[in-house]
């Protein structure tokens, strides 16, 4: 995970313009309203869903798909292209 | 589990698009085509800002921000710079926005498509200028809403055919690809990068913040244009020889593209039937194209020198 970097000043900044660090830091599953919850049950690891997802927070794990809530922003891709209708909907409080 | 993309993800998640972006799929698509080696030159547009304020970056490989009109001009010199340091493998990738190819970068973009400069250039298409709220751009499809063509000033000009533009420079390689046919985009990035040359590729991007549009329908629209035959599908090799690569055997009426869109609200049912018109007419004038094209397509494509 990518630290918070500080540049108070001249002698912090890079020599020429460049990125120090990703974006990892930032967390935009703050920014949802609506959560895709997988059905694994109903799931046939076609990992359409993974492929649409606009921000790659679908992760793989044990050839599964795993929506990374610290990013999903709720964009309900993966709900609206899964074949098999496994992703439902939740309101978040 | 099979998967149809690479599995490389060189788009790191917390980048700052909205929710539903087409222009974050094609980078995501694209990227997973070119890999690491590459080198993006990217000009004021949406994704100038998607990416992350100083210092951070969303993109695991170098980018240039550069100015709005310069995106082929900073990549072409950048590759000039690698082939003097004798790095013949980098990809130089310039990565623009409609607004950003179709109007201002468009004079930077045909000199390096004149002189053949060995860059491949994607322009993501949203149809507006939308980073800067919304604005039309020579891309906005004829009677879309944009702030600057409210409903009583519409816009009566069609799309510019900037394939056509780009086809008309003789360039080794142009391709429109979909954020709906993701496999297809790899393939095509893939081919354009294994060929010596300008290479320009046309991705179809939907906006849900600047179309009026629910997010979740981003990928769905994108489909929804091929299948209506509002955005085809195609390739042009060396500038003249055509290859469709989608025919929707039962095509849909524009109708259904055009009414899951906000910025489509004001059309009349005689508007829907004259762009009706008018895409079954382009439609036609493509596959006459693409006539006996058939066997002559890819052998020509001169390949990269090793
Ligand atoms: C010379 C110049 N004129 C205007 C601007 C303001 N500007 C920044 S991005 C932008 C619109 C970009 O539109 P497009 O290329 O379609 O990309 P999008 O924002 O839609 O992704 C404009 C007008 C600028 N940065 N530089
Ligand atoms: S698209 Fe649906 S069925 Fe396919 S992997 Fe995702 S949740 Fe499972
Ligand atoms: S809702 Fe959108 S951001 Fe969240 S996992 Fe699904 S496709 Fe990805
Ligand atoms: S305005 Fe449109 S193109 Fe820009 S980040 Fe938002 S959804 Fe993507
Ligand atoms: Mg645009």
């Amino acid at each position: 995970m990518t630290e918070k970097i500080d540049i108070k000043g001249e002698k912090d900044m890079p020599a020429m313009a460049m990125s120090l660090g990703l974006m990892d830091w930032n967390k935009t599953g703050s920014w949802r309203n609506l959560r895709p919850v997988i059905d694994y049950e109903k799931c046939t690891r076609c990992m359409i869903c993974w492929k649409f997802c606009p921000d790659a927070c679908i992760l793989i794990r044990d050839e599964e798909p795993v929506i990374d809530y610290d990013y999903c922003k709720g964009c309900l891709i993966c709900a609206e292209e899964c074949p098999r209708d496994a992703i439902s909907v939740v309101k978040e409080e | 589990m099979k998967l149809t993309i690479p599995e490389q993800e060189l788009m790191q998640s917390g980048h700052l698009a909205c929710q539903g972006c087409g222009a974050t799929l094609a980078m995501r698509y694209a990227l997973k085509a070119l890999g690491q080696n590459t080198v993006l030159s990217i000009p004021a547009c949406c994704w100038s800002v998607i990416d992350g304020p100083f210092p951070y970056s969303s993109l695991k490989v170098p980018i240039f921000h550069t100015a709005f009109e310069t995106a082929a001009s900073a990549a072409s010199g950048m590759e000039a710079g690698l082939e003097m340091m004798g790095d013949k493998d980098t990809q130089v990738v310039a990565w623009a926005g409609d607004g950003g190819t179709f109007d201002i970068g468009i004079q930077a973009l045909s000199g390096a498509a004149e002189r053949n400069d060995n860059i491949m250039y994607i322009c993501y298409d949203n149809e507006a200028y939308m980073n800067t709220g919304i604005q039309r751009s020579s891309a906005t499809p004829r009677l879309s809403w944009t702030t600057t063509t409210p409903e009583n000033h519409p816009k009566e000009t069609p799309k510019k055919d900037m394939v056509g533009i780009m086809a008309a420079h003789r360039i080794p390689y142009v391709a429109t690809c979909s954020v709906a046919y993701p496999e297809d985009m790899v393939k095509k990035v893939k081919k354009a990068k294994d060929t010596q040359g300008c290479k320009f590729i046309h991705v179809f991007a939907p906006c849900p913040t600047g179309w009026r549009s629910a997010p979740e329908t981003c990928v769905k629209l994108a489909r929804l244009a091929v299948q209506t035959k509002v955005f085809p599908l195609y390739e042009i090799f060396n500038g003249v020889d055509y290859k469709i690569n989608v025919k929707p055997a039962k095509p849909k009426p524009v109708t259904e593209y055009v009414k899951l869109q906000g910025r489509f609200r004001h059309l009349t049912e005689a508007d829907i039937k004259q762009i009706q018109r008018t895409v079954d007419w382009e439609w036609e004038r493509l596959l006459k194209m693409a006539e006996g094209c058939e066997e002559t397509e890819e052998k020509k494509g001169k390949k990269k020198k090793k």
